[in-house]
């Protein structure tokens, strides 16, 4: 498995350790390299943004944007080349139209924070805004399936209305069959 | 009791003195990849720590184009990175480092004797390669017994031999660390290289090689040293070490060592001809420059099947061997589908960096090598439990 932007490895860890996968990471920030070496994981600092170049089609069982994709420049790039060098993609977002969210526009006229969006306007790594609906969307106008979702608010699972009142939501890819 | 411990720790503190270990008599002489044969040839090493029992605890360090065998203790050229407690811990692992074939700090190379003539090698000395001195280092592992080295690190031209034993003995080695190194060097590197050989041979002190028992042609490798240094630096960090500082206050004589890095380069390039045989320098760098580790391989399949753990660390600052040289490497580790990681460490010293970022350094490594021996304890579990 390949985790795109994998900061301090938890995931990894987690992955390695449960479910005996072989698993690495990319990561930009030095300081979560320096923690995922410590670790012993396998890292590589780069800048997804920059593509896959260097792995050939469908290198990786799974390919994982958890939580990075609404962080990247090029959202539609760097989905494109996960699903390009990874059989399966799972791709992780937290979901700027959550309820919580909506309330703060409407009622307060201020820019969501939320615990999934606990940034301020200025320091935040997200610089893509998106609500589940807008991926799905998204994923039906490139004809990428969905194979499954599942949608979360609290460590509990959201079925009713996710887009109101899901926090994140998880999507398993694969790309379009021609 | 604890007097004990201390004077036990202060032994291990001390390096073994610096020993020597001789090889490739006729007929069993080295053969080069020039085709060449070469023997005897004796190699100066040092070593630190101590050699556990299963000797599964050796790491060979390789030094870059100036370095010798004294890497750790008093005066050890990366004595910051090994040491008891420290990054490379010599309590934990058996630390090895050899004079490189070719040198002059103990190793044979063009300053020694040729048993045929009596005389000093002098350009009579063949042409080497990074492979014939890790070759060389083989024979060496070979005599101290050790099957397996845990790991192999360096950085600039150590990091090349790095990759050369990545490249030709991979069964030998459980980890690699290049450092701020290249998989083959680049026009401008080699131009870097040319004009540092050319002050040494336009010196008339050079005597096509054959100035031993007369002056060394110091001036042509002073100025050699002080381009080197150029380049081992960054604007940066020249900026932060000197500035436009004035050595002294007094009125400047024309062209005297005004600026204080005038002043440094020029202390670096006589303290440099003290202890570097010019005709060492031409080899080295020669060697340097025919470095090409793909050698008609493609990316792809040079570490195809490579069992051993690569780190490969790289400086943003570097400009000699740019970060894009260590992404090559760390590039042909994921085609070939080796366990690798690499980081990119933030510094201002450009490529003398991996001398001096140490902090940084010593936690990636001291947790890789850790992973690598947990790594092999998993296996081992693995192996008895099936």
């Amino acid at each position: 498995m390949l985790d795109l932007g994998c900061g301090d490895g938890e995931l990894l860890q987690f992955l390695i350790r449960e479910k005996k996968v072989r698993a690495q990471g990319i990561e930009l920030q030095e300081q979560a390299i320096l923690r995922c070496v410590a670790e012993g994981l396998s890292v590589f600092q780069q800048d997804i943004d920059t593509g896959l170049s260097e792995y050939i089609d469908n290198s990786f069982d799974c390919v994982i944007l958890n939580q990075t994709l609404q962080q990247v420049r090029k959202p539609d790039f760097a989905l494109h080349e996960a699903l390009r060098v990874g059989k399966k993609t799972i791709v992780g977002i937290p979901n700027f139209a959550h309820y919580k969210a909506r309330a703060r526009i409407f009622f307060k006229g201020r820019v969501p924070i939320t615990p999934s969006l606990p940034f301020q306007w200025y320091d935040t790594p997200n610089l893509h805004f998106l609500s589940l609906n807008d991926f799905m969307d998204y994923c039906k106008n490139k004809s990428i399936q969905v194979e499954r979702s599942f949608f979360k608010s609290d460590n509990k699972q959201v079925k009713f209305l996710p887009n109101l009142f899901g926090e994140y939501g998880f999507f398993l890819l694969t790309k379009n069959r021609p | 009791m604890e007097a004990e411990q201390l004077i036990t720790t202060k032994i291990l503190e001390k390096s073994q003195p610096q020993c020597t270990y001789t090889f490739g008599f006729p007929p069993d002489e080295l053969t080069l990849e020039s085709g060449e044969t070469f023997g005897p040839l004796t190699l100066a090493y040092q070593t630190y720590g101590e050699l556990n029992t299963e000797k599964s605890n050796a790491i060979l360090v390789l030094h870059a184009l100036s370095g010798d065998a004294n890497v750790a203790g008093q005066d050890g050229w990366w004595s910051n990175l090994i040491g008891q407690g420290k990054g490379i811990d010599t309590d934990k692992y058996f630390v090895i480092c050899s004079n490189i074939f070719g040198g002059c700090r103990g190793s044979t190379g063009p300053s020694s004797i040729n048993p045929k003539t009596g005389k000093p090698y002098g350009i009579d000395f063949p042409l080497i390669t990074i492979g014939d001195m890790v070759n060389a280092q083989r024979h060496l592992i070979d005599h101290l017994g050790i099957q397996k080295l845990l790991a192999v690190i360096g950085g600039s031209m150590g990091g090349m031999q790095v990759l050369q034993w990545l490249v030709s003995y991979p069964q030998r080695i459980r980890a690699a660390i290049p450092i701020a190194t290249t998989m083959k060097h680049t026009p401008q590197q080699i131009a870097f290289n040319e004009v540092g050989r050319q002050a040494v041979m336009a010196d008339p002190n050079w005597r096509n090689g054959n100035y031993y028992g007369h002056s060394i042609p110091a001036r042509g490798l002073a100025i050699a040293r002080m381009i080197g240094h150029i380049t081992y630096m960054s604007d940066a960090s020249m900026t932060e070490k000197f500035g436009r500082k004035f050595k002294s206050e007094k009125a400047p004589f024309k062209f005297g060592a005004d600026f204080e890095v005038e002043g440094y380069l020029r202390n670096r390039g006589d303290n440099f001809v003290k202890r570097f045989d010019p005709n060492s320098y031409l080899y080295i760098t020669k060697a340097i420059d025919y470095f090409n580790i793909l050698n008609g391989h493609s990316l792809g399949d040079i570490f195809r099947g490579l069992q051993a753990k690569v780190l490969v660390l790289a400086f943003k600052s570097d400009w000699l061997y740019p970060a894009y040289q260590s992404q090559e490497i760390v590039k042909a580790c994921k085609l070939a589908g080796v366990d690798a990681s690499y980081c990119e460490l933030n510094s201002n010293y450009g490529h003398d960096a991996f001398l001096l970022e140490i902090e940084q350094e010593a936690h990636l490594v001291g947790n890789f090598l850790k992973s690598v021996i947990n790594n092999r304890k998993e296996e081992s579990n693995d192996y008895s439990s099936s």
